[in-house]
């Protein structure tokens, strides 16, 4: 069976704000490369910066002795994004909606759902210790780049 | 590229005009740290010109909800102005929108405090 993954890369980094800002901007160049429009990248870097922020923040709590990890697979289908953190896990039934009324004044609670808002598929899956967040966006049959 | 603040005063409100971006770390700090000082200053009816900025995260949104029920319980009043179409829509995505008062125009903004 053929491999069909056209392009594939990935990184390990320390628990920091300058990795989410390195995973953020990956993720607007693997998308600009898979032609994606010009609206869609900065939605897929948003997403993919929220589940950096969720690895470096909540999961590994800026621990210095703890790494994210980023993999980002671009095949014919799809633009896959993946980042792993050695956190204590997330469980993602237990977020509270932001858009109920009494959460919509929260200062916080809405990564996980622009993730959603702008991704077409978005798994989670437990690490023991740490969380696995799979995004994907799917590319249009007539989408260029590779 | 990090925020910065601005500050100038209009007709008794206070306006902080905003550039960069607002995002988890710093430009949320900023603009934290920017809402106090007004306070701190005797101040409570605050504008924010979101006219240069042209990035916010999730933080970032928590940020202007924080300054928005923080200047609200001091019994003050927060608007917005001028956003761009992408802080716009993620306002809309959010259902913020609607909690905001929202402007276009500073002039109209102005009038609209309380006196």
């Amino acid at each position: 069976m053929a491999d069909s993954t056209t392009s594939r890369v990935s990184f390990t980094l320390d628990s920091s704000l300058d990795s989410v800002n390195k995973v953020e901007q990956t993720a607007e160049q693997c998308a600009a490369r898979a032609g994606f429009d010009e609206d869609t990248i900065p939605h897929i870097g948003m997403a993919v910066r929220e589940a950096a922020v969720n690895a470096v923040l909540h999961g590994n709590a800026y621990d210095s002795n703890k790494h994210i990890t980023a993999s980002f697979e671009t095949t014919i289908d799809a633009l896959t994004i993946r980042i792993t953190d050695q956190g204590p896990g997330l469980d993602p039934d237990s977020i509270p909606d932001p858009l109920a009324p009494e959460n919509i004044l929260r200062g916080s609670g809405r990564g996980i759902f622009l993730i959603r808002a702008f991704m077409d598929e978005v798994h989670f899956r437990q690490l023991h210790p740490g969380t696995e967040l799979t995004l994907i966006k799917h590319r249009t049959p007539a989408q260029p780049g590779t | 590229m990090s925020m910065k603040v601005q500050t100038r005063q209009v007709d008794g409100i206070t306006i902080l005009d905003l550039s960069g971006r607002i995002t988890l770390g710093e430009g949320s700090v900023t603009i934290r740290d920017a809402v106090r000082d007004v306070l701190a200053k005797g101040s409570n009816k605050i504008l924010l010109n979101l006219g240069d900025i042209n990035y916010i995260d999730s933080s970032g949104i928590g940020e202007l909800v924080s300054a928005f029920t923080t200047v609200k319980n001091s019994g003050g009043e927060l608007k917005l102005l001028n956003l761009t179409k992408k802080v716009h829509d993620l306002l809309q995505i959010t259902k913020l929108y609607t909690v905001f008062d929202v402007k276009d125009d500073e002039a109209s903004a102005i009038s609209s405090f309380t006196k």
